[in-house]
């Protein structure tokens, strides 16, 4: 009875997924009337909004990374060496972009970095760019700073750090000698979901009129029938291949923790 | 004079001191074992001698110079953990090499320190292998490797064999003993195991309660404990409840029957004490104390025989060897144990 109701819900669960998936690739191929055809996807990818904006989510995205990586990592590093009892805090403030809606945050953003505030960042297109991007950043922390801390809470953080400071390594080679190499499983893991999560973004690059992949998704399937599945085939399978990039970093990882 | 000083070091978390008034001067080239129980402060000093903690008050100088204000990393000092804390994502001759990287040392030279480390921890082919590769004996002697590769002026061991088993720690707490006075650094040497600091070290600090009860050869230590703590810490004792007759002369009483000592006492009720192997079987007129009882216990340890008496409510653990030609004695039958005054240890403190 136990083994039915598992493999049931396997298959509900298949059916959930995957039914809905193979029927938007499905409707995506048949542009061409009467056969199955790439022409939805040939015509997006040839789009040259599309190029345009998948470009500026990619550069997005690796800013996003990058600024994210330089947050956490030693701030997680920071939190687990020197205020443990900091940590509940710390997690439940990484938890709120989860709970407060992105649309919130946006209208927060343009209230107080507008042109006539203290730091006028909506004024330009380089300052909405970088308003943006910390956006990103506070949108993907939830995902970022978990992966890093469950990278930190698989090393000994305090006496790595404790033999590399009395082999006389200063705080900056600490980190990136000791800490981000032994993290760099979770960094990539967090960076993979920040890539994922950064493409498909919409309200933020919508709301502060950025030309991203998200808000161009949103136009194209409100104009178009068969280049939206198809685009959301493409957007699927950057997700997808965010994940199994995932996998394999942590399976090709070359060393593991020291073993007693 | 001495190379590494420790003057009036004080250490309080909260209002909990752990370290009170500890003092300790250590010769260039001595191997000094910090023993206690666990709490007794002993990591702490060293952590403050390493860095990672700070004194409350209290100096501490080497060759000289004041330490205390140095960051963990400018103070020239090599430190083995318990965990080994390798490095996981370096392999081993990247760990020996990390310090003197850090420190700017040339490609060759560093190569060629890194050759000559493994080759002293005959460790000479595991260059390229990851820690986890390697058994924790071995993880530990290249973390030895590590900290002796930068040639710190003080090496400091955190209970560095106790994660391994006793096969191994034996054979390792003899390496490191060779590999330090091979090259003549100053060490020290925290540890609870009484057997690693009596065997490895120059001289034993015994703490307690975050004071060091006593610094001594470990000899001294054994045989002369200065305290009742030490005595009782250190290896293993026989109490023995008396009352001294005759403190000049010696003359205790002990379950009604009168011994002779021949040395002076303090007077009133005294706590004697003596080591098992102190005891011998058999009546000894040659001997001051001679002490009939019931044996109550005999553990057959291979080499040695380890028999409890019952003397007058004392109940007295002696070691004898093990002859071939005279088996232990049988169980409630009645022995006399003889020992000679000059082995009694007179608790007082």
């Amino acid at each position: 009875m136990t083994r039915l109701f598992a493999w049931g819900s396997v298959i509900l669960g298949c059916v959930f997924f995957a039914l809905p998936l193979i029927g938007m690739t499905e409707f995506s191929l048949r542009m061409r009337r009467g056969e199955y055809s790439f022409d939805a996807y040939a015509v997006v990818l040839a789009d040259p909004r599309f190029q345009q904006t998948f470009g500026y989510s990619v550069l997005m995205a690796l800013a996003t990374i990058l600024v994210g990586a330089l947050l956490v990592v030693p701030t997680a590093f920071w939190v687990r060496l020197k205020l443990p009892a900091a940590r509940p805090w710390v997690e439940f403030v990484t938890l709120l972009p989860l709970v407060i809606p992105a649309i919130v945050v946006v209208f927060g953003y343009i209230r107080l970095y507008n042109t006539s505030s203290f730091l006028p960042l909506t004024g330009s297109a380089t300052g909405t760019n970088i308003l943006l991007m910390c956006g990103y950043v506070m949108l993907a922390l939830p995902y970022m700073y978990r992966a890093v801390d469950t990278g930190l809470r698989s090393i000994d953080v305090a006496t790595l750090t404790e033999a590399a400071q009395s082999l006389g390594a200063g705080w900056i080679t600490i980190l990136a000698k000791v800490i981000l190499p032994n993290v760099l499983t979770g960094v990539l893991s967090g960076a993979f979901l920040t890539f994922a999560i950064v493409i498909g973004e919409f309200t933020m690059a919508a709301l502060l009129n950025r030309p991203a992949f998200g808000p161009f998704m949103q136009v194209l399937g409100a104009n178009r029938a068969y280049e939206p599945a198809a685009l959301a085939v493409i957007a699927f399978a950057i997700t997808w291949a965010c994940m199994g990039l995932i996998q394999l970093v942590t399976r090709f990882t070359k060393h593991t923790r020291a073993q007693g | 004079m001495a190379f590494l000083e420790i003057e009036h070091l004080e250490k309080s978390f909260g209002t909990n001191r752990v370290v009170k008034d500890f003092n300790l001067s250590v010769a260039k080239g001595e191997f000094i074992s910090l023993l206690g129980p666990s709490g007794c402060g002993k990591t702490t000093v060293l952590r403050m001698v390493a860095g990672f903690e700070s004194p409350s008050t209290g100096a501490i100088r080497i060759d000289g110079k004041d330490v205390v204000k140095l960051r963990p990393n400018q103070r020239n000092i090599g430190m083995v953990f318990q965990a080994y804390a390798l490095f996981p994502n370096l392999t081993v001759a990247q760990n020996v090499a990390f310090g003197l990287k850090v420190a700017g040392v040339g490609r060759a030279e560093r190569e060629a320190r890194v050759v000559e480390m493994l080759r002293l921890i005959g460790l000479p082919d595991k260059g390229p292998s990851y820690p986890f590769q390697l058994s924790g004996g071995q993880q530990q002697r290249v973390a030895l490797a590590r900290a002796l590769a930068v040639r710190p002026q003080v090496l400091l061991l955190d209970e560095p064999l106790s994660a391994l088993d006793a096969k191994i720690r034996v054979s390792l707490r003899a390496e490191i003993r060779q590999i330090q006075r091979e090259l003549g650094i100053t060490t020290i040497f925290v540890t609870h195991d009484q057997e690693e600091a009596l065997s490895m070290s120059d001289r034993v600090v015994v703490m307690n309660g975050g004071v060091a009860e006593q610094v001594a050869e470990p000899f001294e230590i054994y045989n002369r404990p200065a305290t009742r703590f030490v005595a009782n810490f250190v290896g293993q004792l026989n109490r023995i409840e008396a009352r001294v007759i005759a403190p000049t002369t010696g003359e205790i009483e002990i379950g009604g029957t009168r011994h002779m000592l021949g040395r002076s006492l303090p007077s009133g009720d005294v706590a004697l004490a003596l080591r098992p192997e102190a005891l011998h079987m058999g009546a000894d007129p040659a001997r001051e104390l001679n002490l009939t009882g019931q044996v109550t216990e005999v553990d057959f340890l291979g080499s040695v025989i380890r028999l409890r008496v019952d003397v007058a409510g004392n109940r007295l653990s002696a070691d004898v060897f093990n002859r071939p030609d005279a088996p232990p004695p049988a169980l409630n039958s009645t022995v006399t144990l003889s020992a000679s005054a000059s082995d009694l240890i007179i608790l007082t403190a």
